[in-house]
């Protein structure tokens, strides 16, 4: 810990000063302690613990559980090389080692002068343009070895982060400086949310129409949630609405963290506008006057976007109060980021976090839209799901309606990437077949397609007639394309892996049982598998599915439960009955080697040689 | 039944506390109509110490702690047609697994001996040494369940399992009838 910064407990006081000693602002607290000392040092925590008046315990709870929070001392730099499936087939694992020899440290070590940490993360949500990187808050894309030298040498030679994307970088717009650091790649832009969108037309429809018909018009539109639960957006604002509270709340989730799902991050680009007019009109339709977007911290580099967005609203009388002239509407919106943990995508768990707790999902029932933030009626909705509902307001309800089919009403962003001649965002009605975009895409050489996610589905070559909707292949927008050349096993290997690893641990089942899983199939990878092993993994499965409290658990073993369904053989391939009914996975060799050497002396069972 | 020649059993004890066995006791005088039907070869109740023919079942107390465990029950599954757990030892390793929570150690095995024999609170052991006899059978770096080393067939939950249960089983298993637990009776309390 030697060469950690110093930590000067007067600022800590003054960030914690900052949010008003307020322990409901404990991620804001130590996201900026972590970001001005690098770590957040044990007294650092005491005097937070103190101001805020929580347990020093209650501290560390908070700090230990974000990925992006760390208790010991981090580089001035950290990069975080993005660790998912699709950046591993493009060539991580060059891009990972070249880093290595090129900074002198391994995976999860801190260079002795304090410059550079070395880390892997979960997806960042730049699977269309992978291998990539967050430095700091800025993210890298594209990468090969050459880049990787190139950065490494740049940083070496006192470059900021910011300096590698460009030498102007202080000169561009936020809006530029995203777009220079990423590639929006809409491939496919649609009627509704892509295509041209006449500023605010959507509020101002709204506010000549009283919250009851907003709500009526949603529900008329057969809008459902694009964040991957398809709840009908109109009922849920109308429970809102409805419920008790002096405050309530209207809350978007721009936590995108589902591996393979991109399309939030290219509306909150180029769409800011509408995601917050979504939220204003949300706010009117329910009699909110809070809001909160909820931004991971992946998606750091377009905080200045969004903050620049919502000022400017601010200033010209969009947000704030009397909100477009109109007495008594009055509703404004904080920006929350994240700290690197998936599971505060689950709407309970992100109401956690904004609380400052652990990102814990919440038992349900009560629902957010009744006992939601601080308790009060909330609704959370995903970025698409605003943007949609802002449309709506705007073009009527009937000609939503008649996009797209019976069920699955409108357009949806997919957010396509793996093995296909052209990754992007297509926006797309609902009801298309899986072959037809397979064919917009250029990924009709697939073998396997992962709709949804790992909590999606894996389709097999002989079903990619299934359709995209509610009804057949839900999915929040990530399709994830894997060609012939693909290990099935390691893909699933990996998913559980994501699940072990994102898993709050607050249910055993979902905890330990994940674990076992990817043991599992781990076993199965090694060629040890006995047949009732295929038993092992589904009834784990359901126990996991049938015990967990959140949708993390529920849906967990999807990866295996939609391989075992749609590639049978590969399981079956994998198994060899055991003749003997000795476990072949069982190795005494290993189990009694750390005794041998403590004892001294060798095994007179196990040890052929064995002499006395 | 009566005519059919008696089901050989056989019953050991591994890393368990033989409560197991004493279970095995609370069929009561079920046990003697069962006797009718089977006969006890290798097991601690006869003091039979080795198999002297292919058993129909093998019943196992305790999970494996140590290489002499393995062995044993290695024996069992190659001499017996129906492997049955008993207990939430054989089943999940039990009250023994707790040393295998020592995750923090990078000699974790080092750490719960010396804790059990040298630094722990309440240890009057005036050697100071961790027993070492060369007759000790190794420990294993881990307590693993019974179905974690060999094929177990039917695992009977409990701990101890009640009487019931282990009468029940057995007497469905005799009769070809065994077709797993009614949910209601797996349960812990
Ligand atoms: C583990 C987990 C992660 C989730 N991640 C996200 C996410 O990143 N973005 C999102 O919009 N919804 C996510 N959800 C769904 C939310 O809980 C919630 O249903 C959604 O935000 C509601 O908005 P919608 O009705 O507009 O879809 C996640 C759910 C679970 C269980
Ligand atoms: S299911 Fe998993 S992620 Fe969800 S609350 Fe339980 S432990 Fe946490
Ligand atoms: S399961 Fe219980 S009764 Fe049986 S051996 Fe283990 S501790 Fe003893």
């Amino acid at each position: 810990m030697s060469a950690a910064a110093p930590v000067d407990l007067g600022e800590v006081a003054a960030i914690s000063a900052r949010y008003g000693d307020d322990a409901g602002r404990m991620l804001d607290i130590l996201r900026d302690t972590q970001e001005a000392f690098r770590w957040i040092s044990p007294e650092a925590m005491g005097l937070i613990a103190e101001r805020t008046g929580l347990s020093r315990v209650a501290v560390d709870g908070v700090a230990s559980f974000y990925a992006f929070l760390s208790r010991h001392p981090k580089g001035r730099i950290t990069i975080r090389l993005c660790d998912d499936i699709v950046d591993r087939f493009a060539g991580l694992e060059a891009v990972t080692r070249t880093f290595e020899e090129e900074l002198g440290i391994r995976v999860g070590e801190t260079s002795a002068d304090g410059a550079v940490s070395l880390e892997t993360t979960p997806c960042i949500g730049l699977c269309d343009q992978a291998p990539a990187a967050m430095i700091n808050d800025v993210v890298v894309t594209r990468l090969d070895a050459k880049r990787v030298r190139e950065i490494v040498h740049g940083l070496k030679a006192g470059l900021s982060p910011e300096d590698l994307i460009s030498e102007r970088f202080a000169d561009l717009s936020p809006y530029e400086r995203a777009t220079h650091m990423v590639d929006n790649n809409i491939r496919h832009a649609g009627q509704v949310l892509l295509g041209p969108v006449p500023e605010d037309a959507g509020l101002k429809a709204a506010l000549d129409l009283r919250p009851g018909q907003i709500i009526d018009t949603l529900e008329a539109s057969g809008l459902r949630g694009c964040g991957g639960a398809g709840f009908p957006t109109g009922r849920k604002w109308r429970f809102a609405a409805e419920a008790q509270g002096d405050r309530r709340f209207v809350m978007c989730n721009a936590d995108e963290g589902e591996p393979g799902t991109f399309k939030d991050r290219v509306l909150l680009t180029e769409r800011p506008d509408l995601v917050i007019e979504g939220m204003t009109i949300a706010a009117r339709a329910v009699g909110a006057a809070e809001g909160i977007i909820y931004l991971r911290g992946e998606y750091a580099y377009l905080q200045p976007l969004i903050e620049e967005t919502l000022a400017r609203r601010r200033a010209d009388g969009r947000l704030g109060k009397a909100i477009l002239g109109v007495e008594g509407f009055d509703f404004d919106i904080r920006l929350q980021m994240g700290a690197g943990a998936y599971i505060c995508g689950e709407e309970g768990a992100m109401i956690s976090s904004c609380e400052g707790l652990p990102g814990e999902p919440k038992t349900r029932p009560p629902y957010p839209v009744t006992h939601g933030y601080l308790g009060c009626p909330t609704i959370v909705d995903n970025v698409e799901t605003l943007c949609h509902a802002a449309r709506i307001l705007d073009k009527g309800s009937a000609w939503f309606h008649a996009i797209g089919e019976a069920g699955s009403h409108g357009t949806k962003l997919f957010s396509v990437s793996g093995d296909c001649l052209n990754p992007g965002v297509y926006e797309l009605p609902y009801g298309l077949k899986l072959s037809e975009l397979l064919e917009m895409v250029g990924g009709e050489g697939a073998a396997a397609v992962l709709v949804g996610g790992p909590s999606g589905t894996m389709v097999a070559r002989d079903t990619f007639d299934r359709r995209l909707t509610f009804d057949d292949l839900a999915t929040g927008g990530a399709v994830v394309v894997f060609g012939p050349e693909r290990n099935i096993l390691e893909i699933v290997e990996y998913y559980i892996s994501f699940f072990v690893h994102e898993s709050c641990g607050y249910c055993t089942p979902c905890r330990v049982g994940n674990v076992f899983l990817q043991r599992a199939i781990a076993k199965f990878r090694a060629g040890l598998a006995n047949p009732e092993d295929i038993d092992y993994l589904r009834d784990l499965s359901s126990t996991i599915i049938e015990t967990s409290r959140c949708g993390l658990g529920m849906t967990s073993p999807n990866p295996i439960l939609s391989t075992l369904e749609n590639f049978p053989l590969v399981y079956s391939a994998m198994v060899k009955p055991s003749g003997d009914g000795l476990r072949a996975t069982f190795d005494i060799q290993s189990a009694i080697d750390d005794a041998r050497k403590l004892a001294h002396r060798r095994s007179h069972i196990f040890d052929r040689d064995f002499t006395q | 039944m009566s005519e059919l020649p008696k089901a050989r059993v056989a019953t050991t004890s591994l890393a368990g506390c033989f409560g197991c066995h004493m279970a095995i006791l609370d069929m009561d005088e079920r046990l003697i109509d069962l006797m009718s039907h089977v006969e006890i070869d290798r097991s601690p109740l006869t003091d039979i110490k080795r198999f002297t023919r292919r058993c129909d079942i093998g019943i196992i107390e305790g999970g494996c702690c140590n290489e002499e465990n393995v062995h044993v029950l290695q024996d069992f599954r190659k001499n017996c047609d129906v492997l049955i757990g008993i207990g939430q030892c054989a089943i999940m390793g039990g009250l023994p697994a707790m040393r295998n929570a020592i995750m923090h150690s990078d000699e974790p095995l080092r750490e719960c001996l010396e804790e059990a024999y040298i630094t722990g609170r309440n240890i009057r052991n005036k050697t100071h040494n961790v027993p070492n006899d060369p007759a000790l059978p190794l420990l294993l770096d881990q307590v693993y369940p019974c179905s974690q080393v060999v094929k177990m067939d039917v695992q009977i939950p409990g701990c101890a399992p009640e009487g019931d249960l282990i009468y029940d089983t057995l007497a469905k298993l005799l009769a070809g009838r065994f077709r797993g637990f009614e949910p209601d009776r797996v349960r812990f309390d």
